[in-house]
């Protein structure tokens, strides 16, 4: 009798651990918002599938049309994060990644959509990847105030633009047609432009002086722009942002402005 | 009996307004041009969900960079068709005919007519999208069975100022109506048309039906980034959106504010408010007699006002719910020229009445929609005292669903099934009873 009593709390032990587990790998945490994969199930359907796939690994019917080609989330490897080169993203990074869109390719910004149901697809697109049920995400980077744009700082950057070879691919004058540009491939194996800093288009992750820093030290993963958290420490990475914005600073719209101050 | 005839006119108008009605839309050439799929900016096609709506407030741009004609491949051809074959029943239960069929000498006498089989309902061409960054068009050519007519075709200037909220389109176009005539998920005869957009009271002269047909005029529309609040200021031409200057020479002006928030368990939550003001002319200079067109004069006034919400309950659940009061001044509501007073009835005065209706949504997935509506109106005072006070109320019931077992970035496919049912309260032609028509459709329903 008390041989079966142990058996039955152990399997209920251990029920509880994979549903707890897993559970926690259903549900998406920004803020105060909960999303729930199974409502998240719905909306992926109804706005995503189309691109990213019915199992999420990019393959949907406008994939072979779209350039560059959608996210293969079955691969758990982001461009946008807040966390370290290498580590999975914060669910506030994929919230804010659906938010924003990424500029310049086929993905919107879904703000039109409710924050929950935005903070629904997180939770959905985290279990195309068994990585967010074994792993944690990583730490988010830090990222220290930002010294005020002076011409040598400026300097600096140009400097470390050349010595750091960011030339070799966004070019010397940063037009995104450095010697390598045409060789460039994504972790997939397509073809990837680098970025034409004078277009004055948005960046993919943020247009914020914050966002660019920060992808500096995190990296883009998937593509071929590495992390320079060990590189250069924070006063280089803030002068190569401050010589970047010398480049062309993007044109955001009033409205734009506005959401990011705003922190939306 | 004058006033009889005077229903019997109304009916006709309002015959040759749901005639005139097209069909609604979804636009594939924006879903092949983006590679999304139709339900990303439509709850069920035609009826846009928020997504959609921003995009439509944006001026068909996703703000991806992807916007400007120049990312596209020289062969994308922004222009979509659509067409409904169907097959249709129509009922009215107290028609006037012939006591002896063909002989027109015969009395008249009331009887229930019904007709039925296999039809079109002509094509949609759509073409519409951007011209440059932030210059929008659209440009809608309708081919019904013996016609050919311009629906819409305006260009905007969106985004002026970098700002969302100034958007300047000028031409004829779709008032701001958050509840779209254009986007009404049925299309049968009885029921493809919210009657408050058409309404005007028996007898009346004013041919308004401004908030449901396109209007010629410029509006400015702002919104959002979300598009929770939006509104939109219209100045139009008081020629009931007709080409080549048919009526008068006076503007209407058109105002519509909605505002959005999120609710706990609940999902998104509308409202707004709206107003249509204008001028119809009472008479016109003639020529032997003959009205000139576009010389209007005499113009009296009119209004319309109410409020309106979308209500989400969860995900799968909404519905609209909708307000309208009405006003005609005494001479539009009597058919009198206003240089003639005197031929007003005795007691004559401007017509009011109030209306509305619900539309509930049942949308369990992206490919089928269930809809019912029940609209009506009802005078609250009828312009003339000898007309009796409950002419011209509408009771109408509309149910249907559409599913649609194709759903791609390049088409549309719905088979749909609807039926509907109108009660025109004394708007029998003789009798002066109870006017019913019942409608059946069902069909296909696609757009390419």
């Amino acid at each position: 009798m008390r041989t079966n009593f142990r058996l039955a709390s152990s399997a209920a032990i251990l029920v509880c651990f994979f549903w707890c587990h897993n559970g926690a790998a259903q549900e998406s945490h920004i803020g105060k918002l909960v999303g729930k994969a199974k409502r998240g199930k719905d909306l992926y359907q109804r706005y995503c599938v189309f691109c990213h796939g019915p199992h999420g690994d990019g393959t949907g019917e406008s994939a072979p049309y779209l350039d560059p080609k959608p996210r293969d989330f079955t691969k758990a490897v982001f461009k946008c994060r807040s966390t370290p080169s290498g580590t999975l993203p914060l669910d506030s990074d994929l919230y804010d990644t659906i938010s924003r869109g990424i500029h310049a390719s086929g993905m919107p910004s879904w703000k039109p959509l409710l924050r929950q149901e935005r903070a629904d697809l997180v939770a959905y697109i985290k279990t195309f990847s068994s990585a967010f049920q074994e792993e944690k995400p990583g730490e988010p980077v830090p990222i220290p105030p930002e010294p005020p744009s002076s011409p040598e700082s400026v300097q600096r950057g140009a400097e470390l633009f050349q010595s750091m070879n960011c030339w070799s691919c966004h070019g010397k004058d940063g037009r995104g047609h450095g010697p390598s540009a045409a060789t460039l491939t994504d972790s997939k194996g397509y073809p990837i432009t680098p970025f034409d800093f004078t277009s004055g288009s948005r960046f993919k992750c943020g247009d914020s002086d914050r966002e660019m820093f920060r992808d500096l030290v995190t990296g883009l993963d998937g593509t071929p722009m590495p992390s320079f958290a060990t590189a250069m420490n924070s006063d280089q990475r803030w002068d190569v942002v401050h010589y970047i914005r010398t480049l062309n600073a993007p044109k955001k719209t009033r409205a734009e402005g506005k959401n990011e101050s705003k922190g939306q | 009996m004058a006033a009889l005839k005077k229903i019997g006119m109304h009916l006709l108008v309002l015959g040759s307004i749901l005639a005139a009605v097209q069909p609604a839309y979804s636009i594939p050439a924006f879903a092949r041009k983006y590679g999304l799929p139709c339900s990303a900016c439509h709850e069920a096609w035609p009826m846009l969900n928020n997504f959609g709506q921003t995009f439509k407030d944006n001026g068909y741009q996703l703000g991806n960079g992807r916007d400007a004609p120049i990312y596209q491949e020289p062969a994308y051809w922004p222009i979509m068709f659509r067409t409904t074959p169907q097959w249709h029943r129509e009922n009215n239960n107290r028609q006037a005919v012939d006591s002896v069929p063909g002989n027109a000498t015969s009395a008249q006498v009331e009887a229930s007519v019904t007709t039925s089989g296999f039809d079109l309902a002509g094509v949609d061409m759509i073409a519409a999208g951007t011209l440059y960054n932030n210059i929008s068009m659209f440009v809608q050519p309708f081919i019904g069975n013996s016609n050919f007519s311009l629906n819409q075709a305006w260009a905007r200037l969106d985004n002026l100022a970098g700002s969302h909220w100034l958007n300047l389109k000028a031409g004829k176009f779709e008032l701001d109506e958050l509840i779209s005539q254009e986007r009404l998920l049925t299309l049968n005869n009885t029921g493809g048309v919210y009657y408050n957009y058409f309404f005007t009271p028996p007898g009346d002269r004013n041919s308004f039906s401004g908030i449901g047909f396109p209007q010629l005029g410029v509006e400015l529309l702002g919104h959002s980034n979300n598009d929770h609040t939006r509104y939109s200021v219209a100045v139009v031409s008081s020629n009931n959106g007709g080409t080549g200057l048919p009526t008068n020479q006076t503007y209407d002006v058109y105002a519509n504010f909605t505002k959005a928030f999120e609710a706990p368990w609940l999902g998104r939550q509308q409202f707004g408010a709206y107003g249509y003001f204008g001028e119809a002319p009472t008479f016109y200079q003639t020529s032997g007699g003959n009205p000139i067109t576009g010389t209007g004069t005499g113009n009296r006034s009119f209004y319309r006002a109410g409020a309106y919400g979308h209500w989400y309950a969860g995900s799968k659940f909404d519905f609209y719910t909708f307000y309208m009061h009405g006003y005609d001044n005494v001479y539009l509501g009597n058919a009198v020229p206003s240089n003639q007073p005197f031929n007003l009835p005795a007691g004559a005065v401007g017509p009011v009445w109030n209306g509305g209706f619900v539309e509930g949504h049942y949308n369990p997935n992206p490919r089928f929609i269930l809809t019912g509506r029940y609209e009506l109106v009802r005078m609250s005072r009828e312009a003339n005292p000898a007309i009796r006070r409950d002419a011209g109320n509408l009771d109408t019931w509309t149910a249907g669903y559409r599913w649609y077992p194709i759903m791609s970035p390049r088409a549309g496919f719905a088979w749909i099934q609807e039926y509907s049912r109108i009660i025109n309260t004394g708007a029998a032609p003789l009798s002066g009873k109870d006017d019913i028509r019942n409608s059946l459709l069902m069909g296909f329903d696609f757009d390419f």
